[in-house]
């Protein structure tokens, strides 16, 4: 059995706000296999971003462990952080507001390097920015081009050049893609799944985007109010969604198809609720169809249905099981 | 039956001391009573340019319509006079904008920012307790409880001040409804709701509409009739099942279709289109498309014509120039296909 690279258990983080807390992530415990990709799936403010930053520690986390390489990484100090930090990178949503507009394309990718003191001599840094510029696509004319010179697309291959410039295990991909058209967005996807083979990364990929995730991911998690509602390899979790809320998900995309002319949108009643100190038991309850007395009280905790298929709500498992 | 609204080669250029962008390139197209109208295509297109251009919404001196004609029930709206495009606003033609945290007023109350539209036009003359009846009657409409009225658009999420920003646009019953992409900023499982209810609403009022997306899956579920535009002109048109069932396409609509990742299909490389939307300021003589396609022949570099292929399916292409010359010789449109499936990969 492959060790996981990340392992997460029950990791918490509460941001204090004026009315009380504010659960951005309640619990969440899981793992990524090396080489692998772990979608998390959510709509705004269910907490897919603060899960990608406390893995990084670039948000303190509440209450939890981190584990990297089975080392617990929320007890590091700042000197030993900086080096775990360096095989664990991140990619930003907007490739506009990460880069700093006054430096260069050929600058801002030698930045890393040059404040991890990688590379000293002044001429190799040059040979590895060309390097780095050529694996991930963007030409050798651009290097002295600033960012708001260059289109989305192009921006983003600089993040991501800064990111994989450390040659990192493991990276965050905070929405990578929902800035682009897209035209751009399959390019972006096709360029992070050959370095992922290339350099044998491992991806936490979020986003809101549920066939972007199908596309890139091995397993999906996806995220409810801070909590995890459902986990499953993407394929299985496409084809036999359990819990409610992965269901109506999955049946309010629009799909890009004839078919869909006269069928019924489907849809969900309600929206998401605050979370700001959130009532026990289940956060869908008010918008799911099967809701009933039961899951005011009890405890999320996910359950297996299947190998490798985790499903938080009780009642949606007892009618999967039953039907199997 | 006489259209609704029609358009006929329009041509929009932003023009500043030291460019010209030429946004909208000679498009033309027609929606009647009742109809959708999908415009699709990626930033920078002209889709929204051309929206603002039917309200005359562009900017002053800068955005300049440079021919063409926009005809609203018959009468063409770039000969109306300022004021007379003001009874046009909001009244006959409305627009959906796409941001919905942007476009409503902070400090206003809801209620009297609905009221607003129906005060300044009062179509049927209706007295104060009419209006505030309407406005009631609106908010009902799209699904906002009547009581809320007096509250600020802080105090509504994403989804329901887009209920609001629909409820004003809907207020004076207009014959046309412009939506700039008006799900763009909202959640899947609330823009499914936002959706539904666009088309309960059409249905029920007879609406037309312009739906201006960059999501194929939104065309699907709500147009009747789908344009594709990509720098400035409209490369493909035709019914919503031409466009996502016929066998022939424009190169860039199957590269469009390509690049979606399938929900039911296992793709290991997406498709792409390589390079990038050529420069507005410098567009190519010939094919706009030609850099990008990979079907190019040496004729792109005159400008295409817009062959018909079937009924109203017409495509901006050279390779259909054969099949429009022998209209009746059908056949021959599945010998010079362009891609067949268009989630075909190469």
């Amino acid at each position: 059995m492959k060790q996981p690279i990340i392992e997460i258990e029950h990791l918490k983080k509460y941001f204090p706000v004026k009315e009380g807390k504010l659960h951005a992530l309640d619990d969440i415990s899981l793992s990524i296999f090396e080489g692998q990709t772990l979608g998390v799936v959510g709509e705004s403010g269910c907490g897919k971003s603060t899960l990608g930053r406390t893995l990084l520690r670039l948000v303190e986390p509440t209450d939890g462990i981190i584990r990297y390489d089975g080392r617990d990484i929320t007890k590091l100090n700042r000197k030993e952080l900086a080096d775990v930090r360096r095989d664990m990178q991140i990619i930003f949503q907007d490739p506009y507001a990460s880069l700093n507009p006054r430096m260069t394309v050929k600058e801002l990718i030698a930045e890393p390097l040059i404040v991890n003191k990688i590379i000293s001599n002044k001429k190799e840094l040059m040979k590895e920015v060309d390097r780095l510029m050529a694996l991930v696509g963007l030409s050798q004319r651009l290097s002295m081009a600033y960012p708001h010179e260059l289109d989305g697309g192009r921006r983003q291959r600089i993040g991501i050049a800064r990111a994989i410039a450390m040659k990192p295990r493991f990276i965050v991909c905070d929405e990578p893609v929902s800035a682009l058209d897209v035209s751009i967005q399959a390019q972006i996807l096709n360029l992070l799944m050959d370095l992922q083979a290339e350099l044998s990364l491992t991806y936490l990929f979020i986003t809101h985007d549920l066939s972007v995730v199908r596309h890139i991911s091995t397993n999906i998690a996806v995220m409810y109010l801070g909590q995890c509602v459902e986990m499953a390899p993407s394929k299985v979790l496409f084809k036999n969604p359990v819990h409610p809320y992965t269901k109506a998900l999955l049946s309010a995309i629009p799909i890009p198809s004839s078919s869909m002319r006269h069928k019924a949108i489907e849809t969900v009643k309600g929206e998401v609720v605050s979370p700001i100190n959130p009532l026990p038991g289940c956060r869908f309850a008010q918008r799911c169809p099967g809701c009933g007395e039961q899951c005011a009280h009890y405890e999320s905790e996910l359950i297996e249905v299947e190998p490798k298929h985790f499903v938080a709500c009780p009642s949606a498992v007892k009618a999967y099981m039953a039907q199997k | 039956m006489k259209p609704l609204l029609s358009i006929e080669n329009l041509a929009v250029a932003y023009q500043t001391d030291l460019e010209t962008v030429a946004a909208v390139n000679g498009i033309s197209f027609a929606i009647h009573k009742g109809q959708t109208l999908g415009i699709v295509g990626e930033t920078g297109a002209g889709k929204t340019t051309t929206a603002l251009s039917i309200l005359r919404l562009l900017p002053d001196r800068t955005g300049i319509i440079k021919s063409g004609k926009i005809e609203f029930e018959g009468e063409d709206l770039l000969t109306y006079s300022e004021r007379a495009m003001r009874k046009v606003r909001g009244e006959k033609v409305a627009m959906i904008f796409q941001d919905p945290m942007t476009a409503l007023n902070p400090v206003i109350p809801i209620g009297k920012q609905i009221a607003e539209a129906l005060i300044l036009h009062n179509p049927d003359g209706m007295s104060r307790d009419d209006i505030e009846d309407r406005v009631d009657a609106s908010l009902k409409m799209v699904g906002i409880s009547p009581q809320r009225k007096g509250d600020y658009p802080h105090q509504f999420s994403g989804g329901m001040k887009q209920r609001v920003i629909i409820a004003i646009a809907l207020a004076c019953k207009p014959k046309l409804i412009i939506a700039d992409e008006p799900t763009t900023a909202l959640d899947v499982t609330i823009q499914a709701q936002v959706l539904q209810m666009i088309n309960d609403l059409k249905s029920e009022l007879q609406t037309a509409m312009i739906m201006i997306t960059h999501d194929l899956g939104i065309v699907a579920q709500t147009c009747d009739e789908v344009a594709v535009m990509y720098a400035g002109e409209i490369v493909e048109y035709g019914m919503m099942e031409d466009i996502f069932d016929a066998p022939v396409h424009h190169p860039y609509t199957v590269g469009l279709f390509g690049s979606i990742p399938s929900l039911d299909q296992d793709v290991e490389r997406l498709y792409t289109i390589d390079g990038l939307m050529p420069d507005p300021t410098n567009l190519p003589v010939g094919c706009k498309f030609m850099d990008r396609c990979p079907k190019v022949m040496p004729i792109c570099q005159e400008a295409p014509k817009t062959y018909t292929i079937s009924g109203k399916h017409q495509i901006k292409c050279h390779l259909f120039s054969d099949i429009a010359q022998s209209p009746s010789d059908s056949g021959k449109a599945d010998t010079n296909t362009a891609e067949p499936d268009k989630g075909a990969n190469p």
